[in-house]
């Protein structure tokens, strides 16, 4: 560990590693300066210009490009801040479809935060306005809808394609006020190398990138996804017994914020009308449903029947630790034999 | 994993999913990491972004093909002969490190005196790759460490499994790749929990941790915590199972959370043994195509409706916590095996929570025996974790192996070809891939959206074959084996080479494993189902 770096912020005395920028080491102290193309997982790139601040015998800088120096002054509010960035922001925000009411991102939106923060000119905005895209809406992917007249151009969604999924199959098209993220050919998304891994609709800071049919969950519990051995850590969202949400648990161990496509979008099955719900025990030939007690009580008098070498488990890695400790008890302390497998193999 | 056990003393991912980011260079054999394990896809990606050297050993021109430095598209079910031959390479040009060898490993004589019949003409024969690219993939190996390698069903699923197994540990231990950081030999394990059903002794041959059913003391141990008398003689496999059902020597089945009509090598074989059972239980949350042929079926609860622990594919223990109500009357699998075992009247099935389960196990698993779960509420731990205050194994065999002497043995190895052989009628072979969008059938194919995406089931043709066999791109081609045969779409694509036609298993309207091989491999019995010979017809 090298040594930590002191410098001062608003009058506030804060410390940060070396090489962090400013914006971060601000952010980590509570300390908050407007900002929207910045993400934590990302390198910075400085495109939105709205996290400027004052340092000490400097020129006003972008506060994520500038790694932090030993007795540092930084001023993160002043009259010519708050002019500069409101310009900066209405730059980003000239064809913004601002319908925060039925936008799937409100009250979690970025762009709200900051434009409650720096303040916008809702007359000067109107008449600049540029022309709205001919078609902003591609919902072709099943798992989630693209809106490009929400979109602030923060290029989060083109570095989190590129450095976390490391496929990078969107860029930005076009230029000056045409400009908007596509992918190659400006094809609908679905035609595209997209692997649906949905990182980058996990970080859009507005509404441009929104789940499909997305539910606010009631309350949130941390478990393991239940698909493949990776064992990611996710946060499952549920309302009313039903699973409406999963998300990454960041800074889990084995997937350190990531999700892939199967435990970001897959978890439907769990609410599936066809899950079983009763016991089943075939009587003439057909399965009809039962209780636990006669299912049980029959179960029982049957394997009593087959102990020893005749009977077999095939037991389950889908199955947690605790149900394969009991299945393999007893298949041997019950039933009298080793015959115990599962499909690891397959 | 019996081949990693044998070499190292351990069947597990000997490094840290978060390492593989910081490798030199990554081999990686018989995966489709980016589909099969998109986590570890995408550190595979971080590293070659940080200039790792990437090579990637698959028949088929994977996704992850295109971030490779080197691939080496072999001949299906050769990898040992590729793996041997860049053994030689490293020996012969000296890249190998002769320190560790002589501190850590045994046998180094008999391995490298076994290396002699690996030539470049034998080598490049069998597995159709030029000389030059063995060489250069041994050199990259050698020379870029800590190396990393990583391998999954491709490595495993063939009837000589085992040896290919044995032959990557091969090259990690003469290259010293084993014991350090972002190095190792890393088997990527399939469904969320094999490594813990393993872990658990849901395993023929063994109780929890690995503990021998033949070693005295290990079920006097378990005797006594059960108070039972325990057979002492090794149960029947998976695949043996079904063959012992067929034959009629198993008559009752209690078949929990699978599906092997449509997932077993082989699967009509399976299915009519199925059929000859007196008795058949399917516990599962959903009507599969297995349990339509029970006698019983029992309803359990998803993953997020229960409490419990998890091991994932690096030996990481987490816990699995309900999120909601269980839907209907479904059960927790653990009540409802202990519910059997109560009413047919044993004592020591009095469970109450899962937790109780786990510390019972806990206390009988050595590996296991200083994780619970209240040190799991603050964070996960990678057995083995013996005591309370240790902090859990990232990285195996730092200072020695699990083997009793301490030191990992290098394994000469021959060439056996794949038992299921091509022939005039059936001159293609088939190999079976998955999708990233489907797991293992069941769960995946009930979420919404994933069938859409996948696009359904498709058999992959090299434009070569295609040609010649009259095969348009979209056509519904017949497929036959020597097991079986089904229809399907073809797709035509350079991403197959030619004489190998690749097939996905998770579709139950066409089940690709009626037509795949049981043939076994000896020791670790794994179905193979990865090598197959086929023809194809136009219908
Ligand atoms: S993206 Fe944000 S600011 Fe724009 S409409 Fe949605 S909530 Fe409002
Ligand atoms: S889609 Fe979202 S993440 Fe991508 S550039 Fe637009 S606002 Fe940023
Ligand atoms: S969903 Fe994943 S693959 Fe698709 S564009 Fe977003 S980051 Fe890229
Ligand atoms: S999120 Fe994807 S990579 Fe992670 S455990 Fe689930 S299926 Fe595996």
């Amino acid at each position: 560990m090298s040594e930590l770096i002191t410098l001062t912020v608003d009058g506030v005395e804060i410390k940060a590693a070396p090489g962090t920028s400013i914006l971060r080491a601000a952010l980590a102290n509570g300390i908050y300066i407007p900002h929207l193309c910045d993400h934590p997982d990302l390198t910075s790139v400085g495109i939105c210009r709205v996290c400027l601040v004052e340092i000490e015998g400097r020129r006003p800088t972008v506060s994520c490009m500038t790694p932090v120096e030993e007795g540092m002054v930084v001023t993160t509010a002043s009259e010519d801040l708050d002019q500069t960035r409101k310009v900066n922001l209405e730059l980003l925000v000239l064809n913004h479809d601002y319908n925060c009411q039925s936008c799937d991102k409100n009250s979690k939106c970025q762009l709200q935060e900051l434009t409650r923060y720096i303040g916008l000119d809702e007359e000067r905005i109107k008449a600049m306005r540029k022309p709205m895209l001919d078609s902003p809406i591609d919902d072709s992917n099943p798992y989630y809808i693209r809106d490009m007249d929400k979109c602030v151009l923060c290029g989060i969604c083109v570095r989190t394609c590129d450095e976390i999924q490391g496929d990078g199959c969107i860029d930005f098209a076009y230029r000056g006020i045409k400009t908007k993220i596509a992918v190659l050919g400006d094809k609908p998304i679905i035609d595209s190398t997209c692997v649906t891994c949905g990182e980058c609709v996990a970080r859009c800071p507005v509404g441009a990138l929104v789940p499909r049919n997305a539910v606010e969950p009631t309350y949130e519990v941390e478990t393991i996804c239940p698909f493949c051995g990776c064992g990611c850590g996710m946060v499952v969202g549920a309302r009313g017994n039903k699973i409406v949400s999963s998300r990454a648990v960041s800074g889990s161990p084995a997937n350190n914020g990531s999700l892939c496509v199967k435990g970001r979008f897959g978890l439907s099955f769990v609410n599936h009308p066809d899950r079983l719900t009763k016991p089943l025990i075939r009587k003439e030939g057909e399965l009809v449903e039962a209780s636990w007690e006669e299912a049980i009580s029959l179960i029982a008098d049957k394997f009593g029947q087959y102990k020893g070498d005749q009977y077999a488990t095939i037991a389950s890695a889908k199955c947690t630790v605790e149900d394969n400790y009991v299945m393999q008890k007893f298949t041997r302390a019950v039933m009298e034999t080793n015959n115990i497998d599962h499909c690891a193999r397959l | 994993m019996a081949g990693l056990a044998t070499a190292l003393g351990s069947g597990a991912m000997t490094n840290t999913i978060a390492e593989i980011g910081d490798s030199a260079c990554i081999l990686a054999a018989g995966t489709s990491t980016t589909e099969a394990h998109p986590i570890i896809g995408y550190q595979v990606k971080k590293a070659v972004r940080n200039g790792a050297k990437l090579i990637v050993v698959n028949p088929q021109e994977v996704p992850l093909t295109q971030f490779a430095t080197l691939h080496l598209p072999l001949k299906p079910g050769t990898d040992v002969v590729l793996l041997m031959g860049m053994a030689k390479v490293i020996i012969d040009e000296g890249l190998h490190d002769q320190n560790y060898i002589d501190e850590r490993c045994e046998n180094f004589d008999k391995f490298k005196e076994s290396l002699e019949v690996y030539t470049p003409e034998f080598v490049s024969d069998t597995t159709g790759l030029p000389w030059e690219d063995v060489v250069e993939a041994a050199r990259m190996y050698a020379e870029n460490g800590p190396a990393s390698i990583l391998y999954c069903m491709g490595i495993t699923q063939h009837s000589h499994g085992t040896d290919n197994v044995l032959a990557v540990s091969n090259l990690a231990l003469i290259t010293g790749n084993l014991g350090r950081l972002s190095a190792g030999v890393n088997p990527l394990r399939g469904q969320n929990n094999v490594q813990g059903a393993c872990d658990m002794g849901s395993l023929p041959n063994v109780f929890t941790g690995y503990q021998k059913v033949e070693n005295d003391e290990a079920r006097q141990k378990f005797e006594k915590a059960w108070g039972v008398s325990l057979s002492g003689k090794p149960g029947l496999t998976h695949t043996e199972i079904f063959d012992a059902a067929y034959k009629g020597d198993i008559k009752a089945i209690y078949l929990i959370g699978e599906n092997p009509v449509l997932t077993e090598a082989n699967a009509a074989h399976s299915n009519e043994a199925m059929d000859k059972l007196d008795f058949l239980v399917v516990q599962d949350i959903f009507l599969n195509e297995t349990a339509q042929k029970a006698d019983v079926v029992l309803p359990a609860v998803s993953f997020a409706e229960k409490n419990g622990t998890s091991v994932n594919t690096e030996r990481r223990v987490q816990r699995v916590r309900r999120v909601i109500d269980p839907v209907g009357e479904s059960k927790p699998d653990w009540w409802i095996v202990s519910a059997i075992a109560n009413e047919m009247g044993y004592e020591g099935f009095a469970y109450n929570s899962a937790e109780e389960i786990f510390n019972e196990m806990a206390k009988l698993t050595p590996s296991f025996a200083g994780i619970n779960y209240e040190r799991l509420d603050q964070g996960s731990i990678q057995w083995p974790c013996p005591s309370k205050d240790h902090p859990g194994t990232p990285v195996l065999h730092k200072e020695k192996f699990a083997t009793p002497s301490g030191k990992a043995k290098l394994a000469p190895l021959e060439y056996r070809p794949s038992e299921d052989c091509c022939d005039f009628d059936f001159p293609l072979i088939l190999t079976t891939e998955r999708s990233l969008y489907q797991f293992h059938s069941t769960m995946t194919r009930y979420s919404e959206g994933l069938d859409e995406l996948s696009g359904g089931e498709q058999i992959l043709i090299n434009p070569v074959d295609a040609e010649k066999l009259g095969i348009a791109d979209g056509d519904l081609v017949e497929v036959s084996s020597r097991r079986g045969k089904l229809k399907v779409k073809a797709t035509i694509t350079r991403r197959s080479q030619p004489g190998v036609a690749s097939l996905s298993f998770h579709f139950a309207e066409c089940p690709t494993n009626l037509l795949t091989s049981s043939a076994l491999d000896p020791v670790a019995k794994t179905p193979e189902t990865k090598v197959c010979a086929i023809r194809i017809d136009k219908v």
